[in-house]
């Protein structure tokens, strides 16, 4: 579903971030990716959603070279994938109900649909009674689920976390793993990149570590 | 994944829904709002206000179209036969549209009946007054330079003693209206093209304001057209609102002349009253705004949204 194939990604300043990265994760599968801050983690996602491209080797994300893709297709490309962030990036000027129906918005969805799916996605993440709040009046862990409702809403084929539970305590980031968990039970490929090795060590998951920029080891 | 299948009510619906959306973030942030609407009213209203100012000014002198003849007063021993052979020829002149001829005798006749000096004029022992040809310009030459060579070169006649245009007034006013419609012409492009910035950067500033909004919608999957499309409709209501804005002013501002100048216009006894092109500018003003309005944000939009990209 995701694949690597000696990646390198070099930036203006000459940094080099990822230096001939190879992996593969599968259709289906959930995979951890961690390692220090500055191991490239951030810029392998990145990658993933096109925000950076390589320059050097090939990206493959469900079957299309992200290497070759042009500038146009990208909005498309990107409605495949899921992201959820660490800062939620979510829109503070609008309730709860239009952050997560943003994607079907974009999509060219009808009413009546939007509503259904939005409803849907927020029983999933345990929301549904605050569709009319503003991101504000939640708490930090409710505005992730919320991210993570926007994210999912439109039934994308992969979703990526980026630090999903960094500002959040044990108790809550266990039950943000295990909403991944229960997306990846119902067939979406999840890729999740994080440093919270206490909480990933008791998951029966593949991790991917990243050192300097490289493949660590895959356990 | 499933791509939904393009509709056309849902497009439709989703336009109105950012149109209406466009209106309610003006509507929020009221005063800067209205500042900006205000000066583009301004900037639309004074080219308009002109332009009807001068079609007033063209009315009044079109009313006097008719007296713009010239008088050839001809010379005193030029016989009657030759005199309307003249006039005969001068009517195959192009410029020439109407001409007459008027003997000395005529002449005294109409100025008896005009002065009521009858028995003074009896007492005279000659007819003071020369015979004379009137001619009527064709309204295709009353341009200033068609008109002077047309007089030269009646005034090189032999048989004319002098050649004497009236209402040479008119015709300077007639120039100098034409010269003014010009200037507001350039003034008005003018300030379109400030129209233009002005929308142009209120749009950089909402654009601003909203990068991290920008940035977000373009993570989930907006293309550009959905990113611009708020941002086109804050330009259309911004000029529209502009336009109306304009007709508002320059109705007002011409109710405050309307009664000087209906004095006036009784002074001078005449029917005239002022033009306000009311239903006309009611329609090309919130039009003309809304034209420039898309445009400036379509041209702000356009340099500064492409910048913004997800990182």
């Amino acid at each position: 579903m995701i694949r690597f194939t000696d990646v390198y990604k070099r930036y203006p300043n000459r940094h080099e971030a990822l230096s001939g990265l190879s992996f593969h994760i599968n259709q289906g599968e959930m995979a951890f990716l961690t390692g220090h801050s500055g191991a490239g983690k951030s810029t392998l996602l990145k990658l993933i959603a096109l925000i950076e491209r390589s320059s050097h080797g090939q990206v493959l994300v469900n079957n299309q070279n992200l290497t070759r893709l042009p500038k146009r297709k990208i909005p498309h490309y990107r409605r495949q994938i899921g992201i959820v962030f660490q800062d939620h990036n979510l829109l503070h000027d609008r309730t709860v109900f239009d952050n997560v129906a943003l994607p079907l918005i974009i999509a060219g969805e009808n009413h009546r649909e939007i509503g259904r799916r939005v409803r849907a996605s927020l029983d999933k993440v345990g929301l549904l009674g605050k569709e009319r709040n503003l991101p504000i009046a939640l708490s930090g862990g409710e505005q992730q689920r919320v991210g993570i409702a926007r994210a999912v809403v439109n039934r994308p084929p992969i979703l990526l976390a980026d630090e999903p539970t960094g500002n959040l305590d044990p108790d809550l980031s266990r039950d943000i793993m295990s909403l991944f968990e229960q997306f990846n039970q119902v067939g979406t490929t999840v890729f999740i990149a994080t440093h919270d090795l206490d909480l990933i060590n008791t998951l029966p998951y593949r991790q991917i570590i990243l050192d300097a920029g490289r493949l660590s080891e895959q356990g | 994944m499933n791509f939904p299948k393009f509709n056309l009510t849902n497009y439709l619906l989703r336009h109105i829904q950012v149109m209406l959306f466009s209106l309610g973030q003006l509507w929020r942030q009221p005063l800067s709002s209205m500042m900006t609407i205000i000066v583009i009213g301004i900037a639309l209203a004074l080219p308009a206000g002109l332009y009807v100012l001068l079609d007033n000014v063209k009315q009044v002198s079109d009313q006097w179209d008719d007296a713009t003849q010239i008088s050839l007063f001809l010379q005193k021993d030029v016989a009657q036969e030759h005199a309307i052979k003249l006039t005969s020829q001068l009517e195959q002149w192009p410029q020439i549209s109407n001409i007459h001829y008027q003997s000395s005798s005529q002449s005294l006749e109409e100025f008896r009946q005009l002065s009521g000096l009858g028995t003074l004029l009896d007492s005279l022992p000659s007819n003071p007054l020369p015979a004379i040809i009137i001619i009527q310009p064709n309204e295709n030459d009353l341009r200033p330079d068609a008109i002077g060579s047309l007089l030269a070169k009646l005034e090189a006649l032999p048989e004319v003693e002098q050649a004497q245009l009236d209402m040479e007034w008119l015709l300077r006013l007639r120039s100098i209206n034409k010269t003014v419609q010009r200037g507001i012409s350039i003034l008005g492009l003018l300030l379109s093209l400030s129209v233009l910035l002005i929308i142009g950067n209120t749009i950089r500033l909402a654009i601003l304001s909203r990068q991290s909004e920008i940035r977000v919608i373009k993570l989930v999957g907006g293309t550009n057209a959905f990113v611009r499309r708020p941002f086109l409709y804050t330009g259309f209501w911004y000029g529209t609102l502009g336009g109306i804005m304009a007709w508002l002013t320059l109705t007002f501002s011409l109710s405050l002349i309307n009664s000087p100048v209906n004095e006036l216009a009784k002074l001078y006894s005449s029917q005239f009253t002022l033009h306000w092109l009311s239903a006309l500018l009611l329609i090309v003003l919130p039009i003309t705004g809304l034209v420039l309005g898309v445009l400036g944000a379509w041209i702000s939009v356009g340099r500064h949204l492409n910048a913004i990209e997800p990182n």
